[in-house]
């Protein structure tokens, strides 16, 4: 589905990604772990086309990506949550969802779906997006591309520091997503999250591929990861 | 109390041009990023199409309120395609000197052709004269202006709010790159909203034309006290810039009847004890600062 072959990112001078070859096949759950700086942002960021310098090629689903706009990118099937969430402080929760348009019908999920998956985004949805607690934030920033229908979905540190109960629930969701045949590319620094949702691993390091680790490869090195990412 | 009551009439009449054209560059500066300093002589260009437009064709106040606005809009059109798109990938303020040529070019071109001596226009016969409330007497024009305007605000709000056009709007003002990336085109919104803010300004410009002296440099002052607006009401803000824009007519109403040696500062008080309250103005974001 998704095909990166040589892709190069800069920011001016400095080069973020050397050269980073890596595959995504349909339907799979896909990790990119690392430090912080290893590019893993840069990389989802160069895929939906808000990094300006690249070099190299992203095939998605047989079609180069690099030369299309930004704003053409969802179309073809690209649903992004960015690191920071993303979610509009002039916008209430229920514009927050409905502003990205519906681009697969056949895999998007509708408001109601939306609103029973997430119960407290019904209850909040005329309250300004960012007045949501950091967890809801994130439900409302995965609840926006799903409802789009998107085939491929970037996820940007789903997790990261939200409290435990909140990670469950964002865990189960991309269970469902998955079950459902969406593919996923997920940047996870929480080993432990990334091991019980996704088929395989890439491990970044300094803006290249260190290595590419299946299922029963990333348990059986855990403990090694972990102290390589300083945890 | 009659005379307060009229000089509020007054600064809300001010405030009402202040507060359509402070909408218009707002919009503008929330969606292409860019301060357009040319803002008071498209304003200048409203009241002197109008103006021309009576002389010429005949044209009286009622229709021109719709058709000089059009005109203004296709004018911002021209000038987005033609030249702010060239510089929207550069730094701002490549734009803020293209804006500020403009307005230099606007004002020397209107001077050569009309002079320098200001162009008449007559208001409407059902405009002119005074309303009287009980023991009141005010100036009906002035009513009519600030009412006006005031509905202008409220529709311009409404779209802003309660459409997808506003939704989209807003979105792009506050997150541009999220925005495209979310599948929104925002470059196709940039055109229009370019055109629709200097027709804004049209506007405020045909609302003055009865009241003003239509003159090449009616533009140049009202650039200044427009600046002040958008820092009082917050950079971006909408209703900031409606706010202020009436707030700083007022101020500047009463300032000239009761304090008149300190009528020309006293809005840059304001506007200095704003900044110290809040940097990012009164209704600003604070990451917009």
């Amino acid at each position: 589905m998704l095909e990166i072959r040589g892709l190069q990112a800069f920011y001016g001078e400095a080069q973020a990604l050397h050269g980073i070859d890596l595959t995504v096949r349909e339907g799979e759950v896909v990790t990119l772990v690392g430090r912080n700086g290893a590019g893993k942002t840069t990389l989802l960021r160069s895929i939906i086309g808000l990094h300006p310098d690249v070099r190299g090629s992203i095939m998605l689903n047989g079609s180069e990506l690099t030369t299309v706009p930004t704003h053409r990118r969802p179309g073809l099937g690209l649903g992004w949550v960015p690191d920071d969430r993303g979610i509009y402080a002039s916008l209430n929760v229920e514009e927050n969802l409905t502003l990205p348009t519906v681009t697969h019908p056949d895999s998007a999920w509708s408001l109601g779906q939306v609103y029973e998956a997430f119960p407290v985004l019904a209850d909040r949805r005329r309250a300004a997006g960012t007045t949501l607690s950091g967890g809801e934030q994130q439900m409302l920033a995965v609840a926006r591309v799903l409802r789009t229908g998107a085939r491929l979905l970037l996820l940007d540190e789903p997790s990261e520091g939200l409290a435990p109960v909140i990670v469950q629930q964002i865990r189960d969701i991309l269970l469902r997503v998955k079950e459902q045949g969406t593919t996923v590319l997920l940047v996870e620094q929480n080993v432990k999250f990334a091991s019980t949702v996704a088929d395989r691993h890439y491990v970044l390091a300094e803006g290249a591929v260190a290595a590419d680790l299946d299922k029963q490869e990333f348990t059986d090195r855990q403990d090694e990861l972990l102290t390589y990412l300083g945890m | 109390m009659n005379a307060f009551l009229l000089y509020t009439v007054q600064g809300l009449a001010a405030g009402s041009f202040y507060a359509l054209a402070a909408l218009g560059l707002a919009i503008i500066f929330g969606v292409l990023g860019v301060v357009n300093f040319a803002h008071g002589a498209c304003y200048m260009l409203g009241a002197v199409v109008a103006a021309v437009l009576l002389d010429v064709t005949g044209l009286t106040f009622w229709p021109a309120l719709v058709v000089v606005p059009v005109l203004l809009f296709l004018f911002g059109v021209v000038i987005e395609r033609l030249f702010v798109s060239r510089l929207a990938e550069l730094d701002p303020l490549y734009n803020f000197l293209l804006t500020f040529g403009l307005s230099l070019l606007l004002v020397d071109l209107i001077k050569r052709q009309y002079g320098v001596s200001g162009l008449p226009y007559t208001r409407p016969e059902v405009l002119s004269g005074q309303l009287s409330l009980g023991s009141f007497h005010l100036p009906t024009y002035q009513v009519f202006v600030f009412l006006f305007s005031l509905l202008v605000c409220a529709g311009v709000w409404l779209l802003m709010t309660r459409t997808r056009i506003g939704m989209i709007v807003r979105a792009s003002t506050e997150k541009s790159d999220l925005t495209r990336a979310l599948g929104v085109n925002v470059k196709a919104w940039v055109t229009p909203v370019f055109g629709f803010g200097i027709a804004l300004a049209g506007l405020a410009g045909v609302l003055a034309a009865p009241f003003r002296a239509i003159t090449a440099d009616m533009g140049s002052s009202f650039i200044i006290i427009l600046f002040a607006v958008v820092v009082i009401g917050g950079l971006g803000s909408i209703v900031g810039a409606v706010v202020a824009g009436f707030l700083v007519g007022l101020v500047e109403a009463y300032g000239q009847a009761y304090a008149p040696q300190l009528s020309q500062i006293v809005i840059f008080v304001l506007m200095a004890l704003v900044i110290l309250a809040r940097p990012a103005g009164l209704f600003g974001r604070e990451e917009n600062a």
